[in-house]
């Protein structure tokens, strides 16, 4: 396997688009661009939409910051670069 | 015991406590002044990341907009936490390997240029004073409301406040008053939502409350709100849109980025330990933030309802019309609360039609069928102004909350303004003592001298942000929103080619902060005004307000960035690359190892 500065790189870049996608597709996606659309269904008293925006964007923010800590923590032993 | 007593034993008590906590903290040599010696933990950090973000703005403000805003609001919240992704992920474990104080160091560095770093720092200096002297009128407003001195007055001793803890504590001494501050602002903030929540939907959690049906009724509030406010001329309130769909997406666009450009922000995550307490300390402080970001929105619905419920009896029931001529809450059985804050000017009655009642919707409503049903009840205009400020200070009065938790919210509200001045007043004093003192003019400075030129750029940005506070030269909302505006436009695109983009030139870096800079200020000054005086915008010049594709000025800043990168690739394209040594320097600080505690050496 490579274990090269670039192919830490290209892994770490890879994480970092995966994550940014959801991270667009839960706020600007679901939130604004296709809020209208999604509130026609309802989350207990919430039209989704708007949870999405007020609420549950938020909460996916957070998962995602720790899952990226916890993936780049596995990047980095694997390609033993993480610190002593 | 009074309710003024009680303030002032809340505000007296955690001021004591955080003044102690800055001298138990005393800072001594240069590297623990600015970054805790590296030894903050990853959820202390977050926490005091989480008290030096959250503003007078977030804490006293935000919940007063989204109420009036509805679903539009919601763009401070996504904006607002949404920038924690970008910074943790593009940003903060960077720069910490990277091992140094500052953001303009970061830039000097990589950069390979003094020019690039004092660029960055006249950036920093915009952006942190716009912010702060927002900050200082927040102050001045919370202490003259609730120690019943004039607002001069409150911001001299908000001044003495800050300037204590700030410059005898040092960043240290800033870290622990912080987590104290947050544990303050948050149960003020929280505390009177759960009982709220509680009373409207039976939910104790207000996040859930938001979500649930009104005690005794099959309807969630949610609907009966979205009801209510239709029947008042307003738009709905799970779907009305702050201008357009292009607006929200640029202003939260703009909101974010700002966020993790911000250089009291960025410069947390110099205080952590090793590059992976850097990323988890991003997830902490969003943890932290998210607490009060969740429940902000709950807060702005159930005081909306339960403002309407107040002045308009038709509106909780079904039995009762809201356009019944009893409906309306007669003038001279308001609440306690109506008639305490009429005194500050904030809520306003005028009897338009002469009955004694209080008739409040939206006359401003174009809706032909609503505009008729208003003449029909014989409303002649709205007659009850509120402004979005006191939302949040007046949620618990409006409740009937006990006297405890009016003086706790003061006391929160004074933490949230406080610590964020203090944090920007760090970033500012060591831009200028560390960027422009020590890089530029005197580079053989002894450790002393920085410390001591650290400490006076402190005491004279407090003077100058405390002079602005009481001259205030705009509307506050649209001073805060330039620092974000500044931040997002010239920073952020900045840091992040220098990390992602081995090519980046310093040609190029400079271009396009200056490019970016340019362009949001002549965006924002059209509207408000030269540096903000009133009477000199020039929307002429750009063809009236709001002219690019309906843009407000507030969230500007993403175009502002977009020309940033456009014009830095542009000017990187025909210039020479970095030298050899810069481009091995970025890929040591792509990789987490052998990173060290910053220590100030250059």
């Amino acid at each position: 396997m490579d274990k090269s500065a670039s192919a830490y790189w290209s892994a770490t870049l890879g994480l970092l688009t995966k994550i940014l996608i959801i991270w667009f597709l839960v706020s600007f996606g679901a939130g604004i661009l296709f809020a209208s659309m999604l509130n026609g269904i309802s989350l207990g008293g919430y039209p989704l939409g708007f949870w999405f925006a007020q609420q549950g964007s938020m909460y996916i923010f957070i998962a995602l910051i720790f899952w990226y800590g916890k993936k780049m923590g596995e990047i980095d032993r694997e390609f033993d670069v993480h610190e002593e | 015991m009074d309710l003024q007593t009680t303030i002032y034993l809340f505000v007296g008590g955690s001021f004591a406590l955080y003044i102690g906590i800055a001298i138990w903290a005393r800072a001594g040599s240069t590297s623990e002044f600015y970054a805790a010696g590296g030894q903050v933990p990853p959820v202390l950090n977050g926490m005091a990341t989480a008290a030096d973000w959250m503003s007078a703005a977030s804490f006293i403000s935000m919940a007063g907009l989204i109420s009036n805003m509805g679903y539009g609001g919601g763009l401070f919240l996504m904006g607002w936490t949404g920038g924690y992704v970008l910074l943790a992920m593009l940003l903060a474990p960077y720069l910490r390997k990277f091992g140094k104080f500052t953001v303009p160091q970061f830039i000097g560095d990589r950069f390979y240029s003094k020019s690039a770093s004092t660029v960055a720092v006249l950036c920093l200096l915009v952006a942190s004073l716009t912010y702060i002297i927002g900050q200082m009128t927040g102050v001045g407003v919370a202490f003259s409301r609730f120690l019943g001195v004039s607002k001069e007055v409150g911001i001299y001793v908000g001044m003495g406040i800050v300037f204590a803890y700030a410059v005898f504590g040092g960043m240290k001494g800033i870290t622990y008053t912080q987590v104290a501050q947050y544990c303050v602002l948050i149960m003020a903030y929280v505390i009177p939502a759960i009982f709220i929540s509680m009373h409207i939907t039976g939910n104790p959690i207000p996040q859930l409350g938001l979500g649930s049906n009104l005690v005794g009724q099959d309807i969630s509030l949610l609907a009966k709100l979205d009801t209510v406010v239709t029947e008042l001329g307003f738009g709905k309130y799970t779907t009305s849109l702050p201008g357009s769909t292009l607006n929200m997406f640029v202003y939260t666009m703009s909101l974010m980025i700002g966020t993790a450009g911000l250089p009291h922000v960025i410069m947390r995550f110099f205080t952590v330990p090793s590059v992976a307490a850097a990323r988890s300390s991003a997830g902490w402080a969003l943890v932290f933030i998210a607490i009060l970001y969740t429940t902000a929105p709950a807060v702005a619905a159930m005081a909306k309802f339960n403002l309407i419920g107040t002045v308009n009896t038709g509106a909780m029931t079904a039995e009762k019309s809201i356009y019944a001529p009893d409906a309306a809450l007669e003038y001279a059985k308001r609440p306690d609360w109506m008639n305490r804050w009429e005194k500050t000017g904030l809520l306003k009655f005028t009897d338009k039609n002469g009955d004694g009642r209080i008739n409040y919707y939206n006359d401003k409503s174009k809706d032909p069928a609503f505009l008729a049903k208003a003449e029909q009840a014989g409303w002649k205009g709205n007659e009850l102004t509120v402004n979005a400020d006191i939302i949040v200070l007046a949620n618990p009065e409006i409740a009937l909350l006990p006297n405890w938790v009016i003086a706790l919210v003061a006391a929160g509200g004074l933490a949230a303004a406080l610590s964020t001045a203090a944090g920007l007043l760090m970033a500012i004093s060591s831009a200028i003592s560390h960027d422009l003192v020590k890089n530029v003019f005197v580079p053989d400075i002894s450790e002393k001298g920085e410390l001591l030129t650290g400490k006076i750029a402190m005491a004279a940005s407090i003077v100058v942000a405390g002079y602005l506070g009481l001259n205030p030269p705009g509307f506050a909302a649209g001073t805060v929103a330039l620092a974000f505006g500044i931040a997002a436009s010239s920073l952020f695109p900045a840091i992040m080619m220098g990390i992602f983009s081995k090519k980046m030139n310093k040609e190029g870096a400079m271009a396009g902060m200056l490019a970016g800079l340019f362009v949001t200020l002549f965006y924002v000054f059209a509207h408000k005004g030269l540096f903000f005086i009133k009477g000199t915008g020039y929307l002429d010049l750009i063809g009236g307000a709001n002219s690019f594709f309906g843009i407000t000025p507030e969230a500007f800043g993403a175009i502002g960035a977009l020309v940033n990168f456009g014009v830095a690739f542009a000017v990187d394209k025909v210039t020479k690359e970095p030298p050899e040594h810069i481009q091995a320097m970025v890929e040591a600080v792509r990789v987490p190892r052998g990173s060290k505690a910053v220590d100030g050496a250059h």
